[in-house]
C-alpha cells in the first residue's frame, strides 16, 4: 500500500525527470521522445490515484521543504487541485505524442531542448495544481513562466525575439508588482500563507481593503489574462503548436485561471466575496474581456491567433464563475476547466496538423481543403461544438452550471453576456470547417499529416464526447470543494 | 593549542591576511603565490567559520588587543552583527582567489603578480578588520588600508586598459575625502565624550541631548561612510573602478567592498546612536530613505542604458546597494534583517555575475560588451547557465537567493505601513529585468561569429559553479542566513523593538 | 559675541584650511593641484585634533610627581601621528597614479582625459561591433 502522499511525487515527479535525462539521450531520437508519453502516463495514473482519493474525501499534504521559518514548500490537494492536476498531466500524454509528430513533421532543431523545457514547464504546472500554500503557488507560477520562455522563442527569430519580450515583460512583470506584494499582505494580515477551504481573510482584512487587494490579485495573475494584461497570450502564439496546445490552452493559462479560483475560494472564500461584493467590479471586466476578445477572435485571419482570442474569452468564463461568488457558478467555472482544456487542446491539434501536413495557418487559404484533411477537420468541428455548448459535448455541462449560477446570483446581464458570446464562438470557430468544406479550392495541396499528429488529436476530440458522459465525478469533486 | 586559536580568533582573521600579505610580495613564482593566496584566504574563511561558532556560543566576544582594557585600549569586538559581512568577505574572498588562478595572469604581467596578491590580501584585512574593529579610529585606518589596496589593485588593471588609471584616481581621491569627512566626524565625537571606543561612545552619547556638535560630528561620519558605500549620489567613483579594474579585482570589490562600508553605517545608525533618537529617524527619512529610492532607479535606469557589460553590473551594485540601504532606512527589526539578507545574497549574485562576465572576457579575450555577447550562449554552455541563472537570482526569481530577499524587504515594507515603498522596489526591480534580459538576449539570439569556437575552462568556471550552486542553495533553504539576519537585527536595535 | 567667535579662532583656521582644501579638489580640473587640495583638506584635520588635545596651561603628559599639574591630552596627538601617515600613503599613491596618467594620456587635466576616456569608450563598443547582430534564419 502506497501511502498518499507518495501519489504527489508519482504525479509530479514524472516530468522533472523527463526533463532531467532528456539532454541525456539527445543521440537516440527515438528513446528521448518516447520518455514524454511514458512520464505522461506514470503522471496520470498518480493523478488519478488522487482524483479518487480526494473524491473520498480524504486529505492529502505534505511539507517538503523548509525555506526558512514559516515559508515552505509545500502540497496540499484541494479538490481543484486534483481536477487540474488530471486535466494537466491526462493531456501531457497526448500532447507528449503529438509533439514528437509534430517537431518531426516539422523537422525543427533544437528538438531535445524543446523537449526539456516542455516537461519541466509540465512539472511546474503540476506544482501549481497541487500546491499547498500560497508561496508554493507562486514559486511553480514563476517557474511556469520562465520554463515557457524558451519554449515560446523557439525558433529564435526576430518575432519569436519581439513576442518573447512581450510575454516575460507582461507575465514577470505583472507577477512581481502585484501578485508577489499581494501574497505578502496576504501574510502580514493572516500570519502564515497557509489556504484554508472557507477562505482565510474573513476577520482580519477590513472590508473596504478587499477590492483592492483582489484586484493586486486578479491583475497579478496575469496567466488568466484579463483585459489589460491579455496581449501576452496571442504573442505566445509565435510557438511551435504543440507549445501552444499544451501549455498555452491548458497548462499554463489554466494555471492562471486555477490560481484565480484558488484565490476566490480559498484565500477570500465565496461567503466572504458575497458579503462584502470585493468581486463585483471584477464580474464587468471579465463580462468586458470575454465579449471584446471574442469580438476580435471574430477579425483574426490566423487560426492560431483566433484561438487565442478564443482562449481568453474562455478563460474570462472562468473568472466570471468565480466572481460570481455562488456555489453553482464557481462549480462551473471548475468544470469549464477541464471541458474548455480538452476542447480547446483538440482545436490547436488540428491547428498544428494543418500547419504540418498543409502548411496552412490562414483560414483565408484554407478554402476547399476540406476533403484532403476531412478526419482533422471533423475533429475541429466536435470540438467547436464542445466550446461553444453543443450537447452531447463535455462542453455544454460547464456553460450550463455557469448560466445557472448566473442566474442564481442575480446577474442577468451576465446572462446576456453569455449568450452573445456563444454565437460569437459559434461563427468564429464554425467558420474554419465550413470555408474548408463548403468553399471552391484555389489551388491544389498535397496534405500529408504524420500518424502521430492525427491519433493524439482524435484522442482528445473522443475525450470531449467521453466527459459529457463521465461527468459525474468530477461534478461531486466540485461540490466536494464549494461545500 | 586550539584554545590559543580559539581565543584569539578575532585578531586571526585580521592578521592572517595581513601578515600573509607581507610575504606573498617575496614569492617570485606567479603559481606558488597564488598557492600561498589561496591557502590563506581559506583559513581564514576557516577561521571566520569558528567565529560565528563562538558567536553563537558568547553572543559577543571582545578582545582587548595587547592586553589593553577597553575603553582605554582598541577592543575588537565580534558579535552577531559583524559575523554576517566577516563571513561574506572570507567566503567571497576564498572563492574569489580560486577563481583568479588562470584570469590573473591573463591580464597582469608575470613579474607583478605576487605584488598584487599581496595588494589583493591586504585589501581583504582591511576590510575585515574594518569590520572587527571597535575602536572608531582603528576603523579610520583599516578604512584606508582598505581603499589605498583596492586603488592600487584598480590601478593595475592599466595594464590592459589606461581608464583604470583614471579610475583609480578618482577612487582614491573620492575615498580620502570620504574617509577625512569619517575622521573629522570622529574627532567632534571625541571632543564631545572623550572616547573611541564605539560601545563607551554610544552609551556616553546616550547621556548627552541638543548638542550642536555632536549632530556635525554625526553628519561627517555618516557622509564620510556614505562615500566608502556608495550610495546615492556619493557612488560616482564606483562604476568605473568595477569596470577597469582587472577582471578577478572586479568580482571581490564588487561582491565584498561596498558590503564593510554598509554594515559600518548600520552599525553607527542604530548602535552608536540610537534608533529612538530623532536625529536618527530624520536621517532614515529624509536622508537615506529618499536617496536609497532615488539609487534603486538611477542605477537601474543608467543599467538599462549602458552598453558595457562590466558597467553595467556596476551600476546595477549602485540599485542593488539602494535596496539595502532602504532596508536600513525603514528601521524596523524586520527591515534590517532584510537589509542584512539581501547584503550576504547580492555579494553572492554580484560576485557570481561578475565571475561569468570575467570567464566570458577570458575566453574571448576582449571586453566585453552588449555587441560581443552575441552568441556566447551556444558557445559557452556551462558559463551561460551560470549567468542565466545568476540573473534570475538577481531579479528575484523564486528558487534562487535573491529571491529570499526581496521576500523580507517586502514583507518589512509592508508590515512598516509602506505598501508605496513595497511598490517602488518591485518596479524597481521588475525594471531591472530588462537590463539582464538585455544581456541574455545577446547571448541567446544573436549569432555570434562563424569562428567562435570556445572551450570552457574547469579551472575558471568550478568556481563560478559554486557561487550559482549557493546562490540555488540560499534560494532552497535560507533559515541559516535569515535567521543569522534576524539575530543580527535583534542583537543592533536592541531588545525593545 | 565677536570677542567669542575670535576667542576660537584656532577653528577659524581649521575652518578655512578645510574649505580650501576641500575647494580644490571639488573644483580644480588639474589631478595634482586636486591631490595639493586633498593634503591641506588633510591637514585642516590635523590641525582639529591637535587643538581638541591642548589644554590652556597644559604640560606635555610626563608624570612630574608635582601634584595638580594639568597635563595636555596626549592621545589626539598619537592618534594625528597615524593619520600623517595614512595621509603620506594616500599622497604617494595618488601622485604615483598622476605620474602614470601623464604617461599615458599626454596630460593631467581632467578635460583632456575625459575627452580621451570617452573616445575609448565608444571605440570600445563600437569595435566589439564588427561582430555584426544577425538573427537566424
Amino acid at each position: 500500500m502506497i501511502s498518499l502522499e507518495t501519489y504527489i511525487f508519482i504525479t509530479i515527479l514524472p516530468p522533472l525527470f523527463v526533463c532531467l535525462i532528456t539532454p541525456l539521450l539527445s543521440k537516440n531520437e527515438n528513446l528521448r521522445d518516447a520518455l514524454g508519453p511514458v512520464g505522461g502516463i506514470i503522471s496520470s495514473y498518480g493523478a488519478i490515484e488522487i482524483f479518487t482519493a480526494v473524491l473520498e474525501g480524504k486529505n492529502i499534504s505534505i511539507k517538503l521543504l523548509q525555506i526558512s521559518d514559516g515559508i515552505f514548500i509545500s502540497f496540499d490537494v484541494t479538490p481543484l487541485g486534483a481536477i487540474f492536476g488530471l486535466v494537466a498531466s491526462v493531456l501531457w500524454i497526448f500532447a507528449a505524442i503529438y509533439s514528437v509528430g509534430y517537431m518531426r513533421g516539422n523537422q525543427e532543431k533544437n528538438q531535445t531542448r524543446f523537449y526539456t523545457y516542455y516537461a519541466i514547464a509540465v512539472h511546474a504546472a503540476l506544482c501549481i495544481a497541487y500546491s499547498g500554500d500560497l508561496l508554493t503557488l507562486f514559486i511553480f507560477y514563476e517557474v511556469l513562466t520562465f520554463s515557457t520562455y524558451p519554449l515560446v522563442t523557439h525558433k529564435q527569430n526576430e518575432l519569436a525575439l519581439k513576442a518573447g519580450r512581450l510575454y516575460m515583460s507582461i507575465l514577470v512583470g505583472s507577477s512581481v508588482i502585484f501578485l508577489l506584494p499581494a501574497i505578502i499582505w496576504v501574510w502580514i494580515l493572516t500570519g502564515s500563507l497557509e489556504m484554508s477551504k472557507h477562505g482565510v481573510l474573513d476577520g482580519y482584512l477590513n472590508y473596504e481593503h478587499a477590492p483592492y487587494l483582489l484586484a493586486m490579485f486578479a491583475f497579478g495573475i496575469g496567466k488568466a489574462a484579463l483585459i489589460p494584461i491579455h496581449k501576452w497570450l496571442p504573442a505566445a502564439m509565435v510557438a511551435p503548436t504543440p507549445v501552444s496546445a499544451l501549455l498555452h490552452a491548458v497548462a499554463v493559462v489554466k494555471a492562471g485561471v486555477f490560481t484565480m479560483l484558488l484565490v476566490l475560494t480559498n484565500i477570500f472564500g465565496i461567503d466572504f466575496l458575497s458579503k462584502t461584493g470585493a468581486s463585483i467590479w471584477l464580474i464587468w471586466l471579465a463580462s468586458f474581456t470575454l465579449l471584446i476578445t471574442s469580438i476580435i477572435a471574430v477579425y483574426k485571419d490566423d487560426i492560431k491567433a483566433r484561438l487565442a482570442y478564443s482562449t481568453i474569452s474562455q478563460l474570462s468564463y472562468i473568472t466570471l464563475g468565480g466572481a460570481l461568488a455562488s456555489a453553482t457558478a464557481t462549480q462551473g467555472a471548475i468544470l469549464h476547466i477541464v471541458t474548455h482544456a480538452a476542447g480547446k487542446i483538440t482545436l490547436f491539434f488540428v491547428a498544428g496538423a494543418i500547419y504540418v501536413g498543409a502548411k496552412i495557418s490562414k483560414i483565408s487559404e484554407l478554402n476547399g481543403h476540406g476533403k484532403s484533411m476531412s478526419l482533422m477537420l471533423l475533429a475541429f468541428f466536435i470540438a467547436s461544438l464542445s466550446i461553444i455548448g453543443v450537447p452531447p459535448m463535455a462542453g455544454s455541462w460547464s456553460k450550463f452550471f455557469l448560466m445557472l449560477g448566473a442566474a442564481e446570483s442575480g446577474y442577468l446581464f451576465v446572462l446576456i453576456v453569455f449568450s452573445i458570446s456563444t454565437i460569437l464562438n459559434a461563427y468564429y470557430l464554425m467558420e474554419i470547417p465550413a470555408r474548408a468544406f463548403f468553399l471552391k479550392k484555389e489551388k491544389e495541396i498535397k496534405v500529408k499529416i504524420p500518424v502521430l499528429i492525427t491519433i493524439p488529436t482524435l484522442c482528445t476530440c473522443l475525450l470531449t464526447i467521453i466527459l459529457f458522459f463521465a461527468f459525474e465525478p468530477f461534478q461531486n469533486l466540485t461540490s466536494i470543494m464549494v461545500k | 593549542m586550539t584554545d590559543i586559536i580559539i581565543k584569539n580568533l578575532p585578531i586571526l582573521v585580521v592578521l592572517c591576511p595581513l601578515m600573509m600579505s607581507l610575504f606573498v610580495v617575496l614569492i617570485p613564482n606567479t603559481f606558488i603565490s597564488w598557492v600561498v593566496t589561496l591557502f590563506t584566504t581559506l583559513i581564514t574563511f576557516i577561521f571566520s567559520l569558528l567565529l560565528y561558532q563562538e558567536v553563537y556560543q558568547y553572543s559577543s566576544i571582545s578582545y582587548a588587543l595587547g592586553n589593553w582594557i577597553p575603553p582605554l585600549g582598541i577592543e575588537y569586538v565580534i558579535d552577531k552583527v559583524s559575523i554576517i559581512p566577516i563571513i561574506i568577505i572570507t567566503l567571497i574572498s576564498f572563492l574569489t582567489t580560486f577563481f583568479a588562478s588562470k584570469i590573473m595572469p591573463a591580464e597582469i604581467n608575470n613579474s607583478s603578480i605576487s605584488k598584487v596578491y599581496s595588494l589583493w590580501l591586504l585589501a581583504i584585512a582591511g576590510l575585515i578588520g574594518l569590520v572587527t574593529t571597535g575602536d572608531a579610529f582603528n576603523l579610520f585606518v583599516f578604512l584606508e588600508i582598505s581603499s589605498l589596496a583596492s586603488v592600487a589593485l584598480v590601478a593595475m588593471g592599466a595594464q590592459k586598459d589606461k581608464q583604470a588609471l583614471v579610475a583609480a584616481y578618482n577612487y582614491l581621491i573620492l575615498g580620502a575625502v570620504g574617509a577625512t569627512f569619517y575622521v573629522i566626524g570622529v574627532g567632534l565625537l571625541y571632543g564631545i565624550t572623550g572616547t573611541l571606543n564605539l560601545a563607551d561612545l554610544s552609551s556616553r552619547i546616550t547621556e548627552i541631548n541638543d548638542n550642536k556638535a555632536l549632530v556635525a560630528g554625526f553628519g561627517f561620519m555618516i557622509v564620510g561612510i556614505m562615500v566608502k558605500a556608495a550610495v546615492f549620489p556619493l557612488h560616482i567613483w564606483l562604476p568605473r573602478a568595477y569596470a577597469y579594474a582587472p577582471s578577478a579585482v572586479s568580482v571581490l570589490l564588487a561582491a565584498t567592498a561596498t558590503k564593510a562600508s554598509l554594515y559600518i553605517l548600520a552599525r553607527i545608525l542604530f548602535s552608536v546612536f540610537d534608533i529612538s533618537d530623532t536625529l536618527i529617524t530624520l536621517t532614515l527619512t529624509y536622508v537615506i530613505l529618499p536617496l536609497s529610492i532615488i539609487a534603486m532607479f538611477a542605477g537601474t535606469i543608467m543599467a538599462i542604458y549602458e552598453k558595457d557589460i562590466k558597467r553595467l553590473l556596476a551600476h546595477s551594485s549602485i540599485a542593488q546597494i539602494g535596496y539595502i540601504t532602504l532596508a536600513f532606512a525603514i528601521g524596523t527589526k524586520a527591515s534590517v534583517a532584510a537589509g542584512f539578507i539581501h547584503m550576504f545574497n547580492h555579494a553572492l549574485i554580484k560576485g557570481a555575475l561578475f565571475m561569468a562576465i570575467t570567464s566570458m572576457s577570458f575566453y574571448l579575450n576582449k571586453r566585453i560588451t552588449i555587441n560581443t555577447l552575441s552568441g556566447l550562449g551556444r558557445a559557452m554552455p556551462i558559463t551561460f547557465s551560470c549567468f542565466v541563472i545568476c540573473s534570475l537570482s538577481l531579479a528575484g526569481v523564486p528558487l534562487t537567493a535573491g529571491f529570499i530577499s526581496k521576500l523580507y524587504i517586502i514583507k518589512a515594507s509592508i508590515s512598516a505601513e509602506g505598501v508605496w515603498i513595497a511598490l517602488l522596489i518591485l518596479a524597481s526591480s521588475a525594471l531591472s529585468v530588462i537590463y539582464l534580459w538585455k544581456m541574455i538576449e545577446a547571448m541567446w539570439f544573436h549569432e555570434g561569429p562563424k569562428d567562435l569556437v570556445i572551450k570552457e575552462n574547469p579551472t575558471v568556471y568550478i568556481a563560478l559553479l559554486m557561487i550559482t550552486f549557493l546562490n540555488i542553495y540560499f534560494g532552497l533553504d535560507a533559515s541559516i542566513v535569515v535567521n543569522s539576519s534576524f539575530e543580527a537585527a535583534d542583537q543592533l536595535l536592541g531588545v525593545q523593538k | 559675541m565677536i570677542s567669542s567667535a575670535l576667542g576660537v579662532w584656532n577653528y577659524w583656521v581649521v575652518f578655512l584650511l578645510m574649505m580650501i582644501g576641500l575647494f580644490l579638489v571639488i573644483g580644480r580640473q588639474n589631478f595634482l593641484k586636486k591631490i595639493v587640495g586633498l593634503t591641506i583638506f588633510q591637514t585642516s584635520v590635523f590641525l582639529l585634533y591637535i587643538t581638541f588635545g591642548k589644554i590652556k596651561g597644559g604640560t606635555p603628559p610626563i608624570l612630574n610627581n608635582i601634584n595638580e599639574t594639568i597635563y595636555s591630552n596626549p592621545l589626539p596627538h598619537v592618534l594625528i601621528l597615524t593619520a600623517i601617515v595614512v595621509g603620506v600613503a594616500t599622497t604617494a599613491l595618488g601622485l604615483s597614479l598622476v605620474l602614470r596618467i601623464n604617461s599615458e594620456y599626454g596630460s593631467i587635466e581632467e578635460e583632456d582625459i575625459s575627452a580621451q576616456d570617452l573616445v575609448d569608450y565608444h571605440d570600445q563598443i563600437e569595435t566589439s561591433k564588427t561582430v555584426s547582430i544577425k538573427f537566424k534564419k
